[in-house]
């Protein structure tokens, strides 16, 4: 699996704490060639030499030209063997490709497109600070279908400052109105991140009155109420924020809930390689001058990776399974986390077939509380 | 240093009420003797524990030798035992104005006499010290050193006239101060030949050395070698040091003769051996009988340290041990609580004491500490006629076997600015307060005089007292016994569990509200768990008030991919971190600042 950071933004959203930013076109030249430089250096690190996903994220991805896209999976291509049905990805937002641009992605071999709605409503969407409207989404869209994608996720928001379940549903159903709909939705709740405009705006108590931020139980309805109304539609929660058709979900996602090996690429981008997490260079200007230095490493401990294990797999609705964890580990899932087991089901937190254990319906709104309790070290 | 001239040392110390600038006209006799130079100065020398220098307050007394030379052409040994101002400390004030032969009284020019310059004067002249004022801040815009020379002589009636106009921390008229420590304070007596007889003013613990005592010689001679004898606690040792107080360190020295101020050590290692305000006397040669001990002060305020984590029970202990070796007045005696484990029920002079106390053995012992509600000596009147003296307020009998109560009443009193006696009034008359008289001072000022129950001022009377007449009202106050009152056990219900270590005795009419405010701010306090949590005021079994802690709605994080998954699991362990800070109270997490939160209930007012 590869990833490659984009950091490069239109301008900043008032949600966003990503390492991302406006920056100049010849900053993005520059950090193009770092990104390749960088790609040089580091495939020899993978294991796995074989790649079933890549995935653009960004920052907006959809900002590189499609010869800039060709150029970086080509220098993939050279040292790694890319399998013809691998999953290629490409974060996009709405406004920031047309159909030339499209059209070459494809070419390119990108073959899943993400776009980053967040909300089909121009309020919403001002408030967030997103540079689009719902107009130009639905050109993109249609553009998208016709340059060919037929795997396409719409990321979408949920819990907006104003928001309730009427408005929220109507949200939900002016995306499922779509011709097609999309393969695949990533619906969060809001979280307001420090450092961002929203957090200060909710600090300075701004966020009030008809920007009222829905309360934990309203939250709570519209989340309940996404799950059903997707469920009807065919989508299958598969995730704690991810829905998607049948045989259609993210490959690349899942392979880091599951922790595959991946390799990620640009500044800021994290790696997990073996018992080893990296992440490189957080300062753009110093990653351009050297893209193979400044990567900090952290060595994982068995009792690391076994809590890894277990709070990534909760994520997903399949949940964790005993045979796996019994070949990863050489040891029983219960032996290590038994008791956490039983007193999680004990609270409905948590189900158990036998086989594997997954987090129940209620479970899915506490899951923090559940998996902090997967921490298994230092456990008196 | 052989034969010490006596009539060249002067032991003294410096009184004021708390801010007027004791500390700081310390630190320039320091400076200003020369023993150090400005560079080596820090801030306020005489304060070294990181806490006093935080808190802008002197806790523990201390002392330091400095070498004056006077204008007579002489060089004059100067003894400075720095004390503290603040109306919990009397007894520490107490036992250094016992090691002095003089005192210094600082006067803000500004503010004039407070209620502590008053009750530390008065305590200086019970030990028989010859004090002089010494006026301070007379840099200050409002400064009027004429009218509060007059007030000292008025009010406490010593001259005055005379008393040096300073400013301490622009280093004005320090000298006039040093001339007139040799002039006005008395050079100490005492015969070198006789039977040695020593006061233990102070302690510390250390590491290497045992346990340092810190006395004054009043009688006879101590060197290396010397055996000596506690008379109090029986124990004997040979000595194996003497010396005395350079500024923040100890500095050895021959022999310590009758009239000097110096520490001891002796490798004394059961801190239990020695008690401040024993005397230390020669065990071969002893004297007839020991110095009259310090005014004993007794506990006021009483509460339920524990240690967070139960394991930690024995270094709490040994904490506490070397704590009160130079802290005479904390008490402590082993305790148990069904909430809170094993722990101590702990004495103290006041609030401020407790919380001096409390913030020391988590900073400088390294312990995590649940407090319990602090309250005061109640004393119950059985009907078998046995009576009670109730610090802890789990130990209450059976209502039913009560015939009554007493609490204990102080005598307050309360210096303020006319413009807020109104205001003054009214906060004793909501505490209880029972009002004996006004006296006006120079017309712009009054002392009010009040009884009140000493539970209604341990929380937040001094804070209450400043916020209402904007600084302006200064506060001391004694114990003056015992009277009846309809006091009632308060009980806190958690998930319908009734918590020991929230407890407290409290007058009946207050119960309600009282009851209604611990509900709501446990209700702040304590997170949401998986079910809803009932929290309820009980008295006698009755609810009183109650409030609910809903249900946990939500908790988790939306996103978590590639780049953020150690970030996102260090937002997961420090989440499983918090609950470490917790105490589990049949199936309810409770954490620990909520045990100490509850006495702080009027803060919003």
């Amino acid at each position: 699996m590869l990833y490659l950071h984009i950091p490069f933004c239109v301008k900043k959203c008032r949600y966003c704490d990503f390492l991302s930013g406006p920056y100049p076109e010849e900053v993005r030249k520059k950090y193009l060639k770092a990104l390749l430089e960088e790609i040089r250096c580091r495939c020899g690190e993978l294991s796995e030499k074989t790649v079933t996903s890549i995935f653009f994220g960004g920052g907006t991805p959809s900002l590189l030209e499609p010869e800039e896209v060709e150029a970086v999976l080509g220098e993939c291509r050279k040292y790694l063997f890319i399998r013809a049905d691998a999953e290629i990805t490409m974060e996009c937002n709405p406004g920031t490709a047309d159909r030339r641009k499209l059209d070459g992605y494809r070419e390119a071999g990108v073959n899943r497109l993400s776009l980053g709605l967040q909300s089909p409503r121009e309020e919403e969407l001002r408030l967030l600070g997103r540079i689009h409207t719902w107009e130009r989404f639905l050109e993109t869209y249609s553009q998208a279908r016709e340059a060919g994608f037929d795997n396409v996720n719409i990321d979408l928001m949920s819990a907006l400052p104003g928001q309730d379940l009427r408005k929220w549903k109507e949200n939900l159903g002016r995306i499922l109105a779509l011709d097609p709909p999309p393969e695949h939705l990533s619906i969060y709740s809001l979280i307001l991140e420090e450092g961002t405009e929203l957090f200060e705006m909710e600090r300075k108590g701004l966020l009030c009155g008809e920007l009222a931020l829905p309360s934990e139980d309203e939250d709570r309805e519209m989340y309940h109420a996404t799950a059903g109304i997707l469920k009807d539609y065919g989508y299958q929660q598969y995730e704690i924020s991810n829905y998607a058709r049948p045989g259609y979900a993210c490959r690349h996602n899942c392979g880091y809930w599951t922790r595959r090996e991946y390799l990620g690429f640009g500044v800021g981008a994290a790696s997990l390689l073996g018992e080893k997490r990296f992440s490189n260079e957080r300062d753009i200007q110093k990653y351009m001058e050297d893209p193979c230095a400044g990567r900090q490493e952290e060595v994982l401990e068995t009792e690391d990776i076994v809590e890894e294990f277990m709070f990534l797999g909760l994520r997903m609705t399949e949940g964790v399974g005993r045979k796996e964890f019994r070949e990863r580990f050489g040891k029983s899932m219960d032996e290590v986390y038994g008791d956490v087991i039983r007193k999680n089901c004990g609270d409905g937190l948590l189900m158990d077939d036998g086989e594997r254990i997954r987090l129940t319906e209620r479970g899915l709104d506490l899951a923090n509380y559940v998996m902090a309790q997967f921490l298994s070290r230092e456990d008196g | 240093m052989t034969h010490i001239d006596q009539s060249k040392i002067r032991n003294f110390c410096i009184v004021a009420h708390i801010d007027h600038g004791k500390s700081t006209l310390a630190d320039r006799i320091i400076e200003q003797t020369g023993l150090l130079t400005s560079r080596e100065m820090q801030n306020q020398v005489l304060d070294n524990m990181d806490l006093e220098r935080e808190r802008g307050i002197t806790i523990k007394a201390q002392a330091v030798r400095t070498i004056y030379h006077a204008k007579d052409g002489e060089e004059y040994i100067f003894n400075m035992i720095d004390t503290p101002g603040h109306v919990d400390f009397n007894y520490e004030v107490s036992r250094s104005l016992a090691a002095c032969d003089g005192a210094i009284l600082v006067v803000d020019a500004a503010q004039g006499i407070e209620a502590q310059t008053l009750a530390n004067v008065y305590l200086a002249l019970d030990h028989n010290l010859d004090v002089f004022p010494v006026i301070n801040k007379i840099d200050l815009p409002s400064a009027q050193p004429q009218r509060v020379s007059e007030e000292i002589e008025d009010v406490i009636g010593i001259e005055a006239q005379d008393a040096p106009l300073i400013s301490a921390k622009n280093g004005i008229g320090i000298d006039d101060v040093l001339e007139q420590i040799v002039k006005k304070i008395p050079a100490p007596k005492g015969n070198p030949d006789d039977p040695l007889k020593a006061l233990i003013f102070d302690c510390i613990y250390d590491s290497y050395k045992g346990v340092i005592v810190f006395c004054r010689v009043m009688e006879g001679t101590v060197k290396k070698g010397t055996k000596i004898l506690m008379m109090a606690t029986g124990a004997r040792e040979e000595v194996a040091e003497v010396g005395y107080f350079g500024a923040g360190q100890l500095i050895p020295c021959e022999e310590l003769s009758a009239g000097m101020v110096g520490y001891i050590t002796a490798s004394i290692k059961n801190v239990k051996d020695t008690a401040v305000g024993d005397t230390v006397t020669d065990a071969d040669h002893p004297c007839a009988e020991p110095l009259p001990g310090y005014k004993k002060v007794l506990s006021m305020v009483y509460c339920g340290l524990y240690p967070a984590d139960g394991a930690k029970y024995p270094d709490l202990r040994d904490a506490l041990e070397k704590l009160q070796l130079n802290d005479a007045s904390l008490y402590y005696e082993p305790e148990t609580s069904i909430a809170l484990g094993f722990g101590f029920r702990c004495g103290f002079l006041g609030l401020l004491h407790l919380e001096i106390i409390q913030e020391r053995l988590e900073r400088e012992y390294n312990l995590d500490l649940v407090t319990t509600a602090p309250g005061v000596v109640y004393k119950v009147f059985k009907t078998d006629g046995e009576v009670i003296e109730l610090t802890n307020p789990s130990n209450l009998p059976d209502p039913s076997s009560i015939e009554h109560m007493e609490e204990p009443i102080v005598s307050a009193e309360i210096m303020v600015a006319s413009e807020y006696i109104g205001s003054i009034m009214e906060l004793c008359q909501e505490r209880r307060g029972r009002y004996l008289g006004m006296e006006y001072i120079e017309g712009t000022r009054a002392l009010l005089k009040y009884e009140l129950p000493l539970n209604e001022i341990i929380y937040d009377f001094f804070d209450a007292l400043k916020s209402r007449s904007r600084g302006y009202a200064s506060f001391d106050y004694d114990i003056k016994g015992y009277e009846k009152a309809p006091l009632v056990k308060l009980d806190i219900l958690i998930n319908r569990e009734e918590v020991d270590a929230l407890s407290f005795i409290v007058h009946a009419d207050s119960a309600y509200e009282r009851g209604r405010k611990m509900c709501e701010k446990l209700k702040e306090e304590i997170p949401r768990h998986l079910f809803e949590i009932p929290i309820q005021a009980a008295v006698g079994g009755r609810i009183i008030a109650r409030e609910t802690v809903k249900a946990m709605r939500k908790d988790v994080l939306a996103k978590c991919y590639g780049g953020d998954i150690t970030r996102k699991k260090k937002l997961l362990e420090k989440q499983k971190e918090g609950k470490k800070r917790m105490r589990q109270i049949g199936n309810v997490e409770i954490p620990q600042k909520a045990f100490m939160s509850v006495l702080k209930l009027d803060d919003k007012n």
